[in-house]
């Protein structure tokens, strides 16, 4: 392998979403959660950008879709915080398995 | 073997090695250190692939926003100095299974990718198309101005929503049961006080 194709970036990218399932199904600190859901957002990005560099019709697109990808999941996590600031004040954990009514 | 190949595999390592980190590490404060790690990681792979401008904005974004917030969120809510919450043996295993099984799925999907002809040596395009594209102005018919539009006011939206759910709001009877547990234990310390 001389030059870098597009299989490995895809590999990289696989390997990120695997990480990111695990953390969802494993973490029961709902920040974790969180942790895992910015690194499967960060697996899709890869996938965008190499996209846009090995496939010479998305060069633009791959980049625009990312920056948006990008921003979604900043607002997500915002909004996610405040959703578990707010679950925390109400119920003094983190716990997901506690969190079984979100009225407080 | 070229150089980008070499830094390729420097930063895939890097990046894989601290979401391993991520998902493994028990204590939230050193996944969220991992997590530092993995994004400055995607950044470089961006940086690797020519797109300077998104890794510019994961690093600005990622690194100086989300995971700040991040970083703050965890110190509001720890219970305790690396406050651990254990996760049954069984769930583990769960997660394992489903994390292996569509690793390996996708990555014999992207083996057998076959890539369509030669690797183009033109540089993607820098920040002023992609400003234009987002405003509508790219000549050419591709305009990404619908999107932009909708992604601010969702940005707007979603910030005033958090700020108006994360207010600090304290609940009525909190506050008597405070008032309470402070005059009795004013009295305390006065009993005490008068007992000697």
């Amino acid at each position: 392998m001389s030059e870098l194709s597009l299989p490995p970036f895809l590999i990289l990218s696989a390997f990120l979403l695997a990480c990111g399932v695990f953390c969802l199904a494993t973490k029961r600190n709902a920040i974790g959660l969180l942790m895992g859901v910015e690194l499967i957002l960060n697996a899709a990005n890869v996938n965008l950008v190499a996209a846009a560099r090995f496939v010479p019709s998305l060069k633009l697109e791959g980049q625009v879709f990312a920056l948006l990808v990008v921003v979604l999941a900043a607002a997500e996590a915002a909004v996610a915080l405040a959703i578990f600031l707010n679950f925390y004040n109400n119920h003094a954990t983190i716990d997901v398995d506690e969190a079984t009514d979100l009225r407080g | 073997m070229n150089l980008t190949v070499v830094l390729f595999a420097m930063l895939a390592a890097v990046t894989a090695a601290s979401a391993v980190g991520v998902a493994a590490s028990r204590s939230v404060v050193r996944a969220a250190v991992w997590l530092l790690f993995t994004l400055i990681g995607v950044a470089g792979v961006y940086f690797l692939l020519g797109a300077e401008f998104l890794g510019a904005a994961q690093l600005i974004v990622y690194v100086g926003g989300t995971m700040v917030l991040m970083v703050f969120g965890v110190m509001i809510t720890n219970q305790g100095p690396f406050a651990v919450l254990r996760t049954k043996p069984v769930e583990w295993a769960v997660g394992g299974v489903l994390a292996g099984g569509l690793f390996v799925l996708l990555a014999t999907a992207s083996l057998n990718f076959v890539s369509s002809g030669k690797t183009p040596d033109d540089p993607l395009p820098g920040i002023s198309p992609i400003g234009l594209s987002f405003l509508g102005v790219e000549d050419g018919g591709k305009s990404y101005l619908l999107p932009f539009e909708v992604v601010s006011v969702h940005l707007l939206v979603v910030l005033v929503a958090a700020a108006y759910l994360a207010r600090a709001k304290r609940r009525v009877n909190q506050v008597a049961s405070g008032k309470e547990q402070g005059t009795n234990k004013e009295d305390t310390r006065q009993e005490q006080g008068v007992t000697p």
